[in-house]
């Protein structure tokens, strides 16, 4: 059974929220929008956006990791969403696993924003309904865009190539091996919904160099003796 | 539709899609946009663009909005009769009232002073066109925003590699080991940045991190390494100290490929004291630069010309030539000049461990040394040695404004370069990598208007209005040193400023000093708010009288799409289109979106049409230049000789019949010339038939050691990047500042500084680089002002060209003073509370938000989210002017310089000197309203033209009410609708 998901690269992502606005200009006029937006020129302004990016600090100074959390609907497989909802508009779909909700059936009580656990669900005060990421269903399908196309708008925004989408349910999907290879995790796992998206950790890369690589002798493109050392005279260079 | 603006209308589309490029910042990515209805309905990246790949940054996917914002101006203001400068009181005119009016005001100062007019441009990205313009009107007063943003970056790389960061050149992240960012956040080269980068860490490659804040690509950095603000050149110099100490450069390439072999004169009180010597057998190569200079045979101990074939170097050491001169290798003093830069030094300026220091050297150096690159791509040098590969030294540098907004910028800049020119990377795979145009000449061979005589009444200027000085005879100065221009660019006071001091350019004409002015043009450019240093107080510039009543700078003309801060006080407003309206070009000639493996060039066509009463900037120019009969626009008979500027731009040539033009491809009668041909009638319909770039991918031969590579070099000067055939070999040592020394020290034949400058040229003209404290410093009492105060800027705001965009302003709506926890306790100031931030000049009631990702010498804030109240058609409570701030009220334009002023710059280049600025903190009073200060009189909403300021709900892409909204999602027949029925949900 297929479950697309993102599994999102904290590795790459600096936090630039290209896909935050750019999951919001596809679905402002695609099927799930349009995306309100209340006060846009005033104070306080607000607006639906399917996709938020988080930005925190973890550790102290100098120690300090600056981590930005890009934030949408995980499409649990075990969505918490779907059975509070009182008239079955929030639904998980069978066939690709994303979660959706059915406008005309939704009364935006909010129950669903409630029971899910990652503050993913937008409540949309124009339409009074209850909006969400659709993994961009609405390219997903569509012939008329070339294959490489069909992909999330955040997807194929992303400059850091951060968020990669596919099926997890397929171990052959670039998604799945990723997540198996780099030590994919998904949040609050304890909650048992079973979110489908994924994260991939930050990595550090050290190099460690030995006293001897430093001062070895033979190098290439180097004196044999340093150019202060008074009264040695340089030695032919190896070319 | 007339003449002019068919084109306009024939290129915009109102359902279908159309490739352009980007300008939601300076990157200029390849788009797609597409267009429903007339509306734009979705912008993707192109993914066959060079740049962008097919990627899209916050910006660019916000492009929509721009077109719908309600701060869009839509035709001509004039101030009106009797109200206020300042007031935003207009009434509207026609374009032809506009062009009446200033043609006739232009004319009549052309034709008596032409200096008296003044045209400064933003982030424009049309130099070759403005800068056209202001030569043949014969003003010396243009720029455009270079010298406030990173002359220093341009000027110190350029004089020392021939070449600079940003579109100029940058990381070779494909090959790199080691990447190394100093002194950046976002960037100009905004996605390709993300891109390399992402893929560079995937690859396994090492990523250092070194800036006084930890944010942007800082994140995702291995390591960071804080580092005190306008430090970054004591660290440099440390680590060239280590490098040279522990033998890990690489010596061949300073041998060959750089001056640091050169012979120095060093005999003391020479009149030649410090030039490098020429050798009377040696090769000039080219008698307008020649190149005869010195090596002195290691083995044979003898005096020979530079790159005598067989000969090794002298590197190290003092000798006597045959005519008892003293001499040293410039290597040599190079090395004693850092004799003092030891670790612990260079650990005090800038709070890194000494130990870290040494080790950050070693990483460089090794990985340099043991991870050389061998690409199998043969090569000849200058000298004509042929090459069967292509060495590299995987360690890359990218910086930025951090290291240039300093005063000691240019200096701590060539300090980089050197870094980087020891570990041998420059122009080498995995290094830093040049992009055309260039490699160009150290320096370019543009040069400044050299005396009064060069500004003539009813003539084009001779010289163009910004270059690159040489000698002391090349400054823009009189007989007695004094400036020609208004902001005293070229001058002794900063002699090499490329790009000008558009930040002084309000105070010196308010002042009068070195003369006043009468018109003052800014296109693009928010000189009455976040474009200015000391903005309280220029905004009364602009406002203040003469004793006759006539304002102090008497014409003000702003041209703009948006009702910017700077809008309230023109005199004139000129409306702008946005990118998506008009047509563009990234010119060659310009700025170009190069590519590391060949030119590329883009150009923007309209998609949508312009609002009847706008018009680009660009015709406005054309317009004005016929009308007032300057050379390049007009035929010989006084006839119009472009019809638009997309004609402009398909026929103009650099000089008669030089088949150089603004665009590089599809050149030539048939089109089937590169960078030079003929200007061909097709060339617009092949830039947009192939995405509206052009891209000439050099053979691998062509692509690397391009400073020195021969057959580069000839096709360089084949197809005019290049005016010579010279090799350019790295300034280690500066030839050029050490004249200025001897001028200052009246050692000079030629021009010699005043009196008054003469210790400042003295001091800071150093032929190698040197380490000095910002000169604020030297005015500010370091114990009552402790702190550091810096901006940066946010990746998905670009200054302040979208706060009126309603959906980038939610993500950025106003800005905190971010403070390391410690600091700010110390200080008694709360996380999120109101405080104060003072500096000597001024000071600010903003937010505070503690942050450890800080130094804690260091407060720093998002550049130009703070707005004035009402501009920018935000309403006058919005966050953006009631808890947003601007840190450039406490920053000065001037510092004292004896009983004057002088500008708060790089005493070389002019930059200004934004990050010098140093601070306190302190709570402000829980009785003091919770609101930012300053605040001023709000702008007016009631601008004629100007839309009403949508309020409530409105959703894209129609604005409209939440019943419009509700019967529009009704009516969205799409054919996926299918696809949000229940299909059977999962339980």
């Amino acid at each position: 059974m297929t479950q697309f998901a993102l599994v999102i690269d904290l590795n790459v992502c600096v936090g630039c929220h290209a896909c935050v606005t750019n999951c919001k200009q596809w679905n402002t006029s695609g099927n799930a929008g349009p995306l309100a937006d209340v006060n846009p020129y005033e104070a306080d302004p607000r607006g639906t956006f399917f996709n938020r990016v988080l930005h925190y600090e973890v550790g102290t100074y100098p120690e300090t990791e600056t981590v930005y959390l890009p934030k949408s609907c995980m499409h649990c497989e075990e969505a918490p969403c779907v059975p509070v909802c009182p008239t079955g508009a929030s639904y998980k779909r069978e066939e690709d696993g994303i979660v959706l909700v059915d406008y005309d059936k939704c009364i935006g009580c909010k129950y669903c924003s409630w029971a899910c656990p990652y503050g993913a669900r937008e409540y949309d005060e124009a339409r009074r309904v209850m909006t969400k990421c659709t993994l961009c269903v609405d390219r997903l399908y569509d012939p008329t865009l070339p294959e490489e196309r069909r992909k999330p708008s955040c997807v194929l925004a992303c400059p850091a190539g951060a968020r990669i989408f596919g099926d997890i349910h397929d171990p052959d999907s670039e998604a799945s091996r990723l997540i198996r290879e780099q030590g994919g995790f998904t949040l609050m796992p304890e909650l048992g919904a079973r979110p489908a998206n994924h994260y991939l950790p930050r990595k550090k890369r050290e190099l460690a160099i030995s006293e001897e690589q430093v001062e070895r002798v033979h190098s290439p493109t180097a004196l044999r003796s340093a150019p202060h050392a008074v009264g040695l005279k340089p030695i032919e260079e190896e070319l | 539709m007339n003449e002019v603006d068919s084109d306009y209308l024939a290129s915009a589309i109102t359902d279908g899609v159309k490739k352009t490029t980007c300008y939601m910042c300076a990157c200029r990515c390849g788009i797609v946009v597409h267009v429903k209805n007339g509306k734009v309905r979705y912008i993707e990246g192109n993914p066959d663009h060079p740049l962008n790949a097919g990627v899209i940054c916050a910006k660019g996917g916000s492009g929509i909005m721009k077109e719908y914002s309600p701060a869009r101006l839509t035709q001509p203001l004039r101030r009106k009769e009797g109200a206020e400068r300042g007031m935003a009181q207009f009434e509207p005119i026609s374009w032809e009232e506009a062009f009446s009016l200033l043609t006739e005001r232009l004319a009549r100062i052309r034709a008596t002073d032409p200096k008296q007019f003044a045209l400064f441009t933003g982030r424009d990205q049309m130099q070759a066109l403005t800068g056209l313009f202001a030569r043949e009107f014969g003003t010396p007063n243009y720029a455009a925003h270079g010298g406030f943003c990173s002359v220093n970056m341009a000027a110190g790389m350029i004089y020392t590699i021939g070449g600079s960061f940003w579109e100029f050149g940058g990381p070779d992240l494909e090959r790199a080991k080691l990447f190394v960012m100093i002194g950046t956040a976002e960037d100009h080269h905004s996605n390709p940045l993300k891109r390399h980068i992402a893929a560079f860490k995937r690859r396994g490659g090492r990523f250092i991190a070194i800036n006084p804040v930890r944010t942007g690509y800082a994140a995702i950095a291995d390591e960071w390494i804080p580092i005190r603000p306008g430090s970054d050149g004591a660290l440099f110099l440390a680590l060239m100290r280590e490098l040279i100490a522990k033998n890990l450069y690489d010596r061949e390439f300073l041998s060959e490929f750089t001056n640091a072999a050169y012979l120095v004169d060093v005999t003391p009180g020479s009149a030649e004291e410090g030039l490098l010597v020429r050798h009377p057998e040696g090769d000039p190569i080219n008698p307008l630069r020649p190149h005869n200079f010195s090596w002195w045979d290691a083995e044979k101990e003898q005096w020979v010309p530079d790159h005598t074939p067989g000969v090794r170097p002298l590197l190290e050491g003092e000798r006597t030539l045959p005519d008892g001169r003293r001499v040293k290798p410039a290597f040599q003093l190079l090395w004693e000049s850092l004799a003092d830069c030891t670790p612990e030094w260079a650990s005090e300026q800038t709070g890194i461990p000494a130990a870290r220091i040494v080790k950050l050297a070693h990483e460089m150096g090794v990985v340099a040394r043991d991870f050389q690159i061998e690409l199998p791509i043969a090569w000849t040098d200058w000298w004509g040695r042929k090459h069967e590969r292509v060495i590299g030294r995987p360690v890359a540098f990218h910086a930025m404004r951090g290291l240039a907004a300093h005063s000691n910028g240019f200096q701590t800049i060539r300090a980089l370069a050197l870094l980087m020119t020891l570990l041998g990377t420059i122009d080498r795979p995995g290094g830093f990598r040049h992009r055309a145009p260039y490699p160009r000449a150290v320096p370019p061979n543009a040069r400044p208007p050299k005396g009064p005589e060069a500004i003539q009444p009813g003539a084009p200027l001779k010289g163009a209005p910004l270059g690159w000085v040489e000698f002391p005879e090349d400054l823009a100065v009189d007989e007695a040193g004094n400036p020609l221009r208004i902001d005293k660019g070229f001058s002794w006071e900063h002699p090499l400023s490329a790009h000008g001091l558009m930040h002084n350019v309000i105070t010196n004409a308010w002042r009068g000093d070195p003369y006043p002015i009468d018109t003052l043009l800014l296109f693009m450019a928010n000189m009455a708010w976040n474009s200015t240093m000391n903005t309280t107080e220029v905004r009364k510039m602009l406002t203040d009288k003469r004793a006759d009543g006539e304002y102090k700078i008497p014409f003000l003309v702003v041209c703009d799409a948006f009702y910017s801060e700077t809008v309230a006080f023109a005199d004139l407003v000129l409306p702008d289109t946005t990118y998506l309206e008009r047509f563009d070009c990234l010119s060659m000639l310009d700025r170009p979106i190069s590519e590391f493996d060949g030119p590329v060039d883009a150009c923007r066509v309209p998609v949508v049409a312009p609002p009847p009463g706008v018009k680009p900037f660009q015709e406005v120019l054309l317009e004005l230049g016929w009308r007032l009969r300057l050379n390049a626009f007009t035929n010989p008979d006084g006839s119009r000789k472009y019809r638009n500027y997309p004609d402009f731009i398909v026929r103009f040539e650099t000089a008669p019949n030089s088949g150089i033009g603004f665009l590089a491809g599809w050149r030539g009668e048939n089109g089937t010339l590169a960078m030079r041909g003929a200007p061909n009638p097709e060339q617009w319909k092949r830039y947009e038939e192939h995405g509206c770039f052009f891209h000439y991918e050099l053979p691998p031969g062509l692509r690397y050691m391009r400073n020195w590579n021969r057959d580069y070099l000839k096709w360089a000067q084949e197809v005019g990047l290049r005016r010579d055939f010279d090799p350019i070999v790295i300034h280690v040592y500066s030839e050029i500042l050490q004249r200025f020394r001897l001028a200052a020290e009246g050692r000079w034949p030629g021009r010699q500084p005043p009196a008054e400058l003469r210790e400042r040229v003295r001091r800071f003209f150093a032929p190698l680089p040197f380490w000095y404290p910002p000169l604020e410093d030297e005015h500010t009492d370091r114990e009552r002002y402790p702190l550091r105060a810096l901006t940066q800027r946010p990746m998905a705001m670009y200054h302040s060209w979208d706060s009126q965009n309603a959906w980038l302003r939610q993500i950025h709506t106003y800005n905190f003073l971010y403070v390391h926890p410690q600091t700010a306790q110390a200080a008694g100031v709360e996380d999120g509370g109101w405080m104060w931030v003072e500096s000597r000049w001024g000071k600010v009631r903003c937010l505070c938000r503690y942050s450890d990702a800080v130094e804690p010498g260091t407060v720093w804030t998002w550049n130009a989210i703070g707005k004035a109240a009402g501009a920018w058609n935000l309403a006058p409570d919005a966050n953006e002017s009631q808890q947003g701030f601007l840190l450039n009220h406490l920053i000065r334009e001037e510092l004292p310089f004896g009983e004057r002023t002088i500008s708060n710059s790089d005493p070389i280049t002019g930059q200004a000197g934004w990050y010098d600025v140093r601070v306190r903190i302190y709570p402000a009073d829980p009785t003091e309203p919770p609101q930012s200060w300053p605040q001023f009189a709000p702008m007016p909403a009631e601008i004629p033209g100007m839309a009403k300021r949508p309020g409530g709900v409105i959703a894209y892409p129609t604005v409209m009410s939440v019943e419009e909204a509700a019967a529009m999602q009704e009516s969205m027949k799409s054919p996926w609708a299918f696809l949000f029925q229940k299909q059977g949900a999962s339980r």
